[in-house]
């Protein structure tokens, strides 16, 4: 199984290709088939990694660029395993509860290139090859959000490629510019990530180097001000693309705050921890507001995305162990529960399509299983705990204290403000009498819903109350990653910010 | 009584004339065979011109090194070999789209075939020589040739272009003339290696001459590389000429401009003469930005892609700027995949081609195109795929030419030039995105007077094949090109 990162990458797009023979009545089959399989091979992949250790595994590497140093170069650590689990299972997820109708088979197909891509990013250790999934990604994107989507498809889709794509541009030239100074210093060309945590930069140098990594990642996050994009995808894509764009696209951004800028400039990350946190409060406290304000179900989603995803970012610029790790188990968690809230508003929308909370009102009575689930999504999605959401949130935010308890303390507000417009959501849908004479007659979840949804629900009551098998791992590579900063550092200021934040010791 | 000249054969080294006598002898011989027999059939021609071209492909790819001859008229070193190895395979690929579905005018003529072999030797004798009198000989051949090439496809529009073309380019040439007769009597020279080396020695001065001289050349350079402001040719002629021919014309007479470009250039930038390097970092960013912009609002996708060609040519312009070694190879990376993609691009509108399009204004209009996904998903895919390559979307071929240019922007320490390339970069993916928003994302218009593939056949689906193949795995031979293209570039001392 030495290879078992390339079959998981490729094994979907050779799929994908052979699926235009499938015939198009079987392509639902053949596309569930096609991404349990791939799930299965990530479970594999769980049970052959060793979770005592910290460093990269199943590493592969190949050069593809000798001349330029670039090189197929693949490895998984307990940052990036489940995040890859998350992406095969959620894909899974998102093709079993599938409804769509109108052109299926080049969905599916398109579905499992963009799932090429996203293991792709999560598994890259080498810059270029990383940018080489991160854009491609935005292909199947835009053919999903602009074939499918609702009335201002194309202006979505368009806004969110370009938007994205400019944003990545300015990281590649980072990129670019970080693999000169490796061979200004070392006499060698390379763009492997493992070389460049070699390297000592000096300060300003950093700064430079976070400000064009960040345009690339702000904008996938994405973080205020650069989320505008992000509404109107949410709210034109079909269900499957919010479903795998809110659990698994925006993952990328932060992911990649993890991967690159932390490690790479960690003196820059010290001097940007209270700047990305304003970002982060922000991001949680006025787009919680704005939630608060939508009328469509589905842009208040979109909407506490952002604000979850200001969480996260909060968590990974507590640059300690418990703040890295709860926000990478945010990541996870916001993953299955945006995506299982997304999917969720799908199912009422294929009902009665329409997504504006007005329409409705005492759904609770005709579909008592559905509002269950979201019942308990929503409790999730809020952070109470012995659910999922709780344990990656408290712990990010627990992690940020060590840093400022002031800002921890209005980011915190997170709990209130996503209880406040999630409860009254729930309450508009589902409680009360039943207005509309449409919705006397709603059929309950049933059939391939239920076996998209009761997984879900599962793992989010798990995870909850046993966090342990995904909290070890990323525990211990996180604890390198810590180390590697505190190493690195090149500024004594920083290295002592560093260790204060980790007051338990993991830094030395 | 005047000494009688005695030129000894041997020192001629006829062997360097070779490949551009296989062209001239290809295009003689066309010419005889027509007057034997005038029933020839199209294909015929081209199968015959292919041949001389793959001829002249071995003959070029047999040089090694540096190869001086005709009293140091000729030079063929590494970038002439590689320049000239780019115009004949885009040559070759460009010919067979001749044999489309449809008649035109021009194929019907013989002349037609052995004025594009006159052409390719043109444009031969400009990239293998640095001796200013034979690049505007090259030059004028070539350009002369292909004025009536474009004339040939006989429509009121191509007369326009090839006129419009005409007058541009005879004003480029008297520029190029003047500007060499300033150098001339500066430097006493026409060699570019003597006028560096005399002006290095004079220190670059006096200012004014040598400024109007650049001046002169510059202008003349600019009018055939389409730079920002000399570029106001390009998209009428582009658009006036046979979608196939526009294909051509944004990457043959360009590589050999650009080759061109390099050798004169490179006696200011290697000598670091500031305002030669501010007026090219001009040039640069107007080429790259601002037909950029025009495009973006374009209803004609022959237009569009014109315009962009022309930033593309502002973009490789800037690996000039740039002087290093890293960057010469960048600009031959860039084109050789450039040339794949942008004639895959143009020739997928050629095979479009239908004679009478009624209800919309021009050829090509981005509505003729909406929904193709529906109708031909083949074609809407692989006319994708070119428009992601040119967008420079990762993997597809051109991304690894940008990125190579680039880098190469970094490493020469022009960082914010490089951040106006990806920004520019950004810009263009917005009207290539365009043509795929149509292509995928638009409902088909209802309209039985479009017809699609109309000019389509074999060879032509081959021919953008091809292309496609080359655009989708490039990834698996940068390496081997880039090596390829590093030893001639080495060899040839930039």
């Amino acid at each position: 199984m030495q290879y078992l990162l390339s079959i998981l990458i490729f094994f979907p797009a050779v799929a994908a290709i052979m699926g235009f023979i499938v015939h198009k009545d079987s392509m639902r089959m053949y596309a569930i088939t096609v991404t349990t399989i791939e799930f299965i091979l990530s479970c594999i992949l769980w049970y052959l990694f060793d979770s005592s250790n910290g460093g990269m595994q199943f590493m592969e590497f190949i050069p593809i660029i000798a001349e330029y140093g670039i090189s197929y170069n693949l490895g998984i650590d307990g940052i990036s395993l489940f995040l890859v689990i998350m992406t095969t299972f959620m894909t899974m997820i998102a093709v079993i509860g599938l409804t769509e109708t109108r052109d299926l088979k080049n969905m599916l197909i398109t579905v499992l290139f963009l799932e090429m891509t996203m293991v792709g990013v999560f598994v890259s250790l080498d810059a270029i090859i990383f940018y080489l999934f991160w854009e491609l990604s935005l292909v199947p994107m835009l053919y999903i959000i602009g074939a499918w989507g609702g009335a201002l498809r194309i202006y979505a889709s368009v806004k969110f490629f370009l938007y994205t794509f400019m944003g990545s541009l300015m990281m590649l030239v980072g990129m670019l510019y970080l693999g000169y100074v490796y061979y200004a210093t070392t006499g060698a060309w390379s763009f492997s990530l493992a070389d460049w945590n070699m390297l000592l930069l000096p300060y300003n140098m950093q700064m430079w180097l976070f400000i064009a990594f960040f345009a690339g990642f702000a904008i996938k996050v994405p973080m205020v001000p650069f989320h505008t994009w992000l509404p109107y995808a949410h709210g034109q894509a079909p269900t499957i693309g919010s479903v795998i764009l809110a659990a698994v696209l925006l993952k990328m951004g932060t992911y990649g705050f993890i991967r690159f800028s932390l490690p790479l400039f960690p003196d820059a990350s010290v001097s940007m921890m209270i700047p990305m946190a304003i970002l982060a409060l922000i991001a949680i406290i006025y787009t919680a507001m704005v939630a608060y304000a939508q009328e469509d179900m589905k842009q208040v989603i979109a909407y506490s995305s952002v604000s979850h995803m200001g969480v996260i970012i909060l968590g990974t610029f507590a640059l300690n162990v418990e703040g890295i790790g709860g926000s990478i188990f945010l990541m996870i968690s916001h993953g299955i529960v945006s995506g299982a809230l997304f999917m969720l508003v799908g199912v009422l929308y294929d009902r009665r399509h329409t997504k504006m909370i007005n329409e409705y009102g005492g759904i609770a009575a005709v579909m008592p299983r559905f509002a269950v689930v979201f019942g308990i999504m929503l409790m999730a999605s809020v952070g109470l705990p012995l659910t999922i959401g709780f344990v990656g949130e408290f712990l990010s935010l627990l992690g940020f204290y060590k840093a400022s308890p002031l800002i921890t303390i209005l980011a915190g507000l997170t709990i209130i403000l996503g209880a406040v417009y999630m409860l009254v959501l729930y309450k508009k849908v589902f409680f009360g009498p039943v207005t509309n004479e449409k919705n006397k007659k709603l059929v309950d979840i049933k059939g391939r819903e239920m076996a998209a949804l009761v997984p879900l629900v599962a793992l989010v009551v798990y995870f909850g109350v046993y966090p342990k098998p995904i909290l070890e791992p990323v525990d211990n590579s996180v604890k390198q990653l810590v180390q590697t900063m505190y190493v690195k550092s090149v500024t004594p200021s920083a290295k002592e910010k560093i260790a204060e934040v980790n007051s338990i010791g993991e830094a030395r | 009584m005047v000494e009688p000249i005695s030129v000894d054969l041997v020192s001629l080294n006829l062997t360097s004339l070779a490949p551009m006598l296989i062209a001239v002898f290809g295009a003689l011989a066309i010419l005889c065979i027509d007057l034997i027999n005038k029933n020839l059939h199209k294909s015929f021609y081209v199968m015959l011109t292919v041949l001389f071209l793959i001829v002249d492909l071995g003959a070029v790819i047999g040089y090694s090194g540096a190869t001086r001859g005709f009293f140091d008229l000729m030079l063929i070193d590494g970038i002439s070999i590689l320049a000239q190895i780019i115009i004949i395979v885009a040559s070759a690929l460009f010919i067979l789209l001749a044999l489309s579905q449809q008649r035109f005018h021009e194929y019907r003529y013989p002349e037609y075939f052995a004025l594009f072999l006159f052409m390719v030797a043109g444009f031969q004798f400009m990239v293998s020589s640095d001796n200013l009198i034979l690049i505007f000989v090259g030059l004028e051949t070539a350009s002369m040739a292909l004025y009536t090439m474009i004339a040939m496809h006989n429509r009121d529009k191509s007369l326009e272009a090839a006129i419009k073309y005409f007058t541009m380019g005879a004003f480029a040439a008297a520029c190029f003339a003047f500007g060499v007769m300033i150098f001339y009597a500066l430097t006493g020279s026409m060699e570019l290696s003597q006028i560096s080396a005399s002006l290095v020695a004079t220190n670059f001065e006096p200012f004014p001459v040598v400024l109007l001289g650049v001046v002169f050349i510059t202008v003349a350079l600019g009018f055939k590389l389409s730079l920002v402001p000399f570029h106001i040719w390009a998209p009428d002629v582009y658009e006036g000429a046979s979608s196939a021919m526009a294909g051509y014309m944004s990457i043959v007479p360009k590589i050999a401009a650009f080759v061109v470009a390099l050798r004169f250039f490179e006696i200011f930038v290697s000598a670091d003469i500031l305002w030669v390097e501010i007026m090219l970092y001009i040039l640069v960013v107007i080429t790259m930005t601002l037909p950029n912009i025009i495009a973006l609002v374009q209803e004609d996708i022959k237009r569009m892609l014109a315009y962009s060609s022309i930033s593309h040519a502002g973009f490789v312009m800037a690996a000039i700027l740039l002087g290093t070694t890293q960057s010469t190879q960048g600009i031959f990376l860039y084109w050789a995949l450039f040339m794949f993609t942008n004639l895959g691009a143009f020739a997928m509108l050629w095979v479009h081609r239908q004679k009478k399009l009624e209800g919309y204004a021009t050829d090509h209009p981005f509505a003729k195109f909406s929904g193709l996904v529906k109708k031909s998903p083949m074609t809407a895919s692989i006319m994708g795929l070119f428009m992601l390559s040119l967008a420079g979307v990762p993997p597809f071929s051109l991304f690894w030419g940008k990125m190579y240019i680039i880098g190469s922007a970094i490493n020469a320490d022009y960082i914010v030039l490089a951040v106006i390339m990806a920004l520019n970069s950004a810009i263009a993916a917005y009207y290539y995105l365009k043509l795929v928003v149509y292509m995928f994302l638009k409902d088909p218009i209802s309209n039985d007077k479009v017809e699609f593939l109309g000019n389509a056949n074999h060879t032509l689906k081959t021919v953008i094949g091809i292309s496609a193949l080359v655009t989708i795995s490039a990834i698996f031979f940068i390496n081997p090109l880039l090596e390829i293209i590093s030893y001639y570039v080495q060899v040839s001392g930039f």
